[in-house]
C-alpha cells in the first residue's frame, strides 16, 4: 500500500515539475470570444501563427448570452485570464474609458490601418469616442444584418403570377421595406405551415434591438445624436416611429410563437422550410449554403437590407474588433500577434476560412465577392451600416429600449410613438444620471 | 447547556486516547462550518448591505459615493419594479397553489398498497431531480406552437404559449408545478404514513364518511408538514430564475429575480441591485415569518 501511495505522489510531483518547465518555455496567448462558427475559424487561422512562431494561441469561447457578463466580470476583477478579447462594438465605451483595453492609436497610425480596413468597421469597431482619432481595437469580424430567402418560392411561375395580380408589380427580391412587407404577407399561409418572414424578437440582449434599428435607420430615423447625447425629437421622431411600426407589421407574418427568437430560430425558419425570408447576421449564413445543415441549400438566396420609403438604406452593424486586455501579462506578445493578424495574406486566409474580413483589399477582390452566394450582399452591406450606442452605459440604454419596444412589437401594447417617447425619456434620464450633458 | 447535552467520551475510544475532550471534537465539527458561513454568507451579506447605500458599479473604476436611501427610494417608486413584484406574486400564488394541490393529491393516491408502488413513486419523483435550466429548455420545446406535443394533444392549433404576453407567465408556472409537485408529494407522503392507523379504524367503526375522515383526521394531522412544504415552495418560487429565464423573455413574465440579474450583471448597477436584493430578502422574510407563526399555532393544537 505504502509503495503505491509513494509512487502516486512521485508521479504527481513529476507531472507538476514537467508542467511548470514546459510552461516556462512556451509562450501562450488566450483570445476570448463568443461560442460560434467564426471562433472556430479563428482557431484554425491562429494555428498558422503557432506553426510560424511557436507561440500557442487558444481561442476560448462562451455561449452568447454569457459573453458580456463573463468578459466584464473578468475585466472588473482585473484578471489576466484573457490576453485579447474579440468584444462587441458596443463595449468600446466601457472598455476604453474604464481602462480595460490597451490604447492602440499608435499601432493604428504606424500601420496606417485607416487605409487598410473598411471605413465603417474602423468607425464602429475601433474608434472611441466617435471622431476622436483614438483606437482601441483592430476590426476582426465584420458583420451586419442581412436576409436569406427561398429562391424556389420566389421563382415559382404560379406564385409570380398570383403576386403580380394581387400587388401589381413583379415578385422579386425586395428593394424596399414596403415590398418586403407585401412579400411576407403574400407567403404567409398558416394553413400550409408556411409563413412570411422570420425576424429577431429576443429581448434578453441586443437581438431585437438590431432588427428594429435596421428598420428605424432605413426609415430615416436615428437612435439619437451619439456625439451630444441628444435624444428628444431624434429617438422619437416620426421617421423612427414609422420604422418601428414596420417592424411590428412584419411580426404579424412570422411563424407562431415567434416571441423569443435570435439567430438559431431565424436560421431554423429557413432550414425547416417555415419562412419565405429570414433576417440574420451574415456570420450565421454559412450553414444555410451547406446541404448537410440546410435541405434547401440550393434554393436559398441572400439579399442586403432593403431601403425605407425615402430610399435611405442602412443595416444594423454586428461584428467585433480584437482588443488587447490591459491586465494581460503578455501584452507585448499580443501586439506581435496583431501585427501578424493585419497582414494582407493573413486577412486573405481569414476570409477563405469563413471569417468576415474587414480588409478593404480582400473585400473588393472578385475572389471574395464570388466565393459564396452571400459575400456580394455582405460587401454591399458593409458600406451602409450604422450601430447602436457605444457609451459605457450602453447596457442600461439597451435594456430600456427592450423594455419599451418589446411590449409593442410582440405584445401589441400601445403605439410605436408611445414606445419611442418613453424610450427617449428613459434615455435622457440615464444620460443625465451619467452627466453626459455638460 | 453544552455539558448537559454532550455525553461523555468512551474512555476506550481513539479520540480519548489522543487526549481529545468532547469539547474539542465539538469544535472540530463546528468551527469549519462557522468560518465558512461567516466568510461566504455573513460577510458578503453585510458588505452588500453597505453597497446598497452607494452608487457603486462593479464595472467602473471611478470611486463610489454614499447616496443614503436614494437607491431604495428610486426602486420603490419605480413602476417597472412594482410590476415585477406583481408578476412574481401572481407566479408564486399560481405555482405554489398548483404544487400543493397536485402534490398532496398524488400523495393521497399513493398512500395505499398497490403493485409496483415503489417504482411508480420513484418515477414520479424524477422531475424534481432534473436541472431547472434543462426543464425550461424541454418545456420550451413541448410548448412550441409548430411541433410541440402539448398543442397537438389538447388540439390548441398554433396557440403560442410563451410568445403570448397573457399566457407566458402561466406557462412557466405550469412547468414549475410539474417540476416541484413531487417535492410536496414526498413530504405529504411522509406525513400521511405517520397518521396512526387506529384513528382511521376508530372512524370506520363510527361509520364516518370519507370527507369527514379527511377533514377531521387526515388534514389536521398532516397540516404541519404541509405547511413546511408550503414555506419551502413559497421561498423557492419567490426567487425563481432559471426556469423562467430559459423559457421566455416576455416582460409579462419577468420575475423579480430576472430583473435583479439584469440590473446587477447586464447594467452593472451594483449599488441599486444590492438594494433590490435587500427589498426581496425582507419580503421573503416577512412572508416566511407569517407562515412560521401559523405553523407554530397549528402545532400547538
Amino acid at each position: 500500500m505504502r509503495k503505491i501511495v509513494t509512487s502516486v505522489i512521485a508521479g504527481i510531483g513529476l507531472a507538476l515539475a514537467c508542467g511548470t518547465s514546459v510552461r516556462a518555455q512556451d509562450k501562450e496567448l488566450t483570445i476570448f470570444w463568443a461560442e460560434w462558427d467564426p471562433a472556430n475559424y479563428l482557431q484554425e487561422l491562429v494555428n498558422d501563427y503557432t506553426a510560424e512562431t511557436g507561440v500557442k494561441v487558444t481561442v476560448q469561447t462562451t455561449p452568447w448570452p454569457d459573453f458580456q457578463t463573463k468578459a466584464f466580470t473578468e475585466f472588473n476583477a482585473h484578471g489576466d485570464a484573457y490576453d485579447m478579447v474579440v468584444g462587441d462594438s458596443q463595449w468600446l465605451g466601457a472598455g476604453s474609458t474604464q481602462g480595460h483595453y490597451v490604447d492602440l492609436t499608435d499601432f493604428f497610425n504606424q500601420h496606417k490601418l485607416n487605409d487598410v480596413m473598411a471605413p465603417a468597421t474602423i468607425k464602429y469597431y475601433a474608434e472611441y469616442p466617435g471622431g476622436s482619432g483614438k483606437y482601441w481595437a483592430i476590426p476582426l469580424e465584420g458583420d451586419a444584418i442581412g436576409w436569406s430567402y427561398r429562391k424556389d418560392w420566389f421563382e415559382d411561375p404560379k406564385e409570380k403570377e398570383a403576386f403580380k395580380a394581387k400587388y401589381g408589380y413583379d415578385l422579386a427580391v425586395p428593394t424596399t421595406y414596403a415590398q418586403l412587407r407585401d412579400i411576407a404577407e403574400f407567403f404567409h399561409r398558416p394553413d400550409q405551415k408556411r409563413y412570411g418572414v422570420a425576424i429577431y424578437t429576443d429581448n434578453s440582449y441586443d437581438a431585437m434591438a438590431m432588427g428594429v434599428e435596421s428598420a428605424i435607420f432605413s426609415y430615416g430615423g436615428d437612435l439619437g445624436d451619439y456625439a451630444t447625447y441628444k435624444v428628444d425629437g431624434i429617438t422619437n421622431s416620426k421617421e423612427a416611429a414609422a420604422g418601428l411600426d414596420m417592424y411590428k407589421e412584419l411580426y404579424k407574418f412570422t411563424p407562431p410563437g415567434w416571441g423569443k427568437t435570435f439567430f438559431v430560430e431565424d436560421n431554423q425558419a429557413i432550414t425547416g422550410g417555415l419562412a419565405a425570408m429570414s433576417m440574420n447576421f451574415f456570420a450565421f449564413f454559412p450553414p444555410l449554403v451547406n446541404k448537410a445543415t440546410n435541405p434547401y441549400a440550393d434554393a436559398t438566396g441572400f439579399f442586403a437590407n432593403p431601403a425605407g420609403p425615402d430610399g435611405k438604406r442602412f443595416a444594423a452593424l454586428g461584428g467585433q474588433g480584437i482588443s488587447v486586455v490591459s491586465y494581460s501579462k503578455n501584452k507585448d506578445e499580443a501586439m506581435k500577434f496583431l501585427e501578424w493578424f493585419i497582414k494582407d495574406e493573413t486577412q486573405k486566409k481569414w476570409a477563405e476560412l469563413g471569417g468576415y474580413t474587414c480588409s478593404q483589399a480582400v473585400l473588393k477582390s472578385d475572389a471574395f465577392q464570388n466565393a459564396t452566394p452571400y459575400n456580394k450582399a455582405f460587401y454591399d452591406t458593409m458600406f451602409m451600416v450604422k450601430d447602436f450606442w457605444a457609451t459605457p452605459e450602453y447596457a442600461e440604454v439597451l435594456d430600456q429600449l427592450n423594455q419599451n419596444i418589446y411590449p409593442f412589437v410582440v405584445g401589441g401594447k400601445g403605439t410605436a410613438q408611445e414606445a419611442l417617447d418613453k424610450t427617449a425619456a428613459d434615455w435622457k434620464a440615464t444620460f443625465t444620471k451619467y452627466n453626459r450633458y455638460k | 447547556m453544552a455539558s448537559v447535552a454532550l455525553t461523555n467520551l468512551d474512555p476506550a475510544s481513539r479520540a480519548a486516547a489522543r487526549g481529545w475532550s468532547d469539547l474539542t471534537i465539538r469544535n472540530l465539527f463546528i468551527i469549519p462550518t462557522l468560518v465558512f458561513l461567516i466568510v461566504f454568507n455573513i460577510f458578503p451579506l453585510i458588505y452588500s448591505l453597505g453597497y446598497s447605500f452607494t452608487n457603486f458599479a462593479a464595472n467602473r473604476s471611478e470611486p463610489w459615493q454614499f447616496v443614503g436611501l436614494q437607491n431604495y427610494r428610486e426602486l420603490l417608486s419605480d413602476d417597472h419594479i412594482w410590476s415585477n413584484f406583481v408578476i412574481t406574486a401572481k407566479y408564486v400564488i399560481v405555482s405554489v397553489a398548483g404544487q400543493m394541490v397536485v402534490g398532496f393529491g398524488l400523495a393521497l393516491l399513493l398512500n395505499r398498497s398497490f403493485p409496483m408502488k415503489g417504482l411508480i413513486t420513484t418515477l414520479l419523483l424524477l422531475p424534481m431531480m432534473m436541472s431547472a435550466a434543462v426543464v425550461g429548455l424541454f418545456w420550451q420545446l413541448l410548448y412550441s406552437p409548430s411541433w410541440g406535443p402539448i398543442n397537438y394533444v389538447f388540439g390548441l392549433g398554433d396557440f403560442a404559449w410563451l410568445s403570448n404576453p397573457d399566457s407566458a407567465l402561466y406557462a412557466v408556472a405550469i412547468t414549475d408545478i410539474w417540476m416541484w409537485s413531487p417535492f410536496v408529494m414526498l413530504l405529504s407522503l411522509a406525513g400521511l404514513s405517520a397518521v396512526p392507523q387506529h384513528l382511521y379504524e376508530a372512524a370506520a367503526i363510527d361509520r364516518a364518511g370519507w370527507w369527514y375522515t379527511f377533514t377531521r383526521i387526515t388534514l389536521p394531522l398532516v397540516s404541519p408538514i404541509l405547511l413546511i412544504a408550503l414555506i419551502f415552495r413559497t421561498m423557492e418560487a419567490f426567487k425563481t430564475f432559471d426556469i423562467a429565464y430559459t423559457m421566455t423573455t416576455q416582460p409579462t413574465a419577468e420575475l423579480i429575480a430576472i430583473r435583479l440579474y439584469k440590473q446587477a450583471f447586464q447594467q452593472w448597477d451594483t449599488g441599486k441591485s444590492c438594494a433590490l436584493a435587500y427589498i426581496v430578502l425582507i419580503m421573503v422574510l416577512a412572508i416566511t415569518n407569517l407562515y412560521v407563526k401559523y405553523l407554530n399555532k397549528v402545532k400547538e393544537r
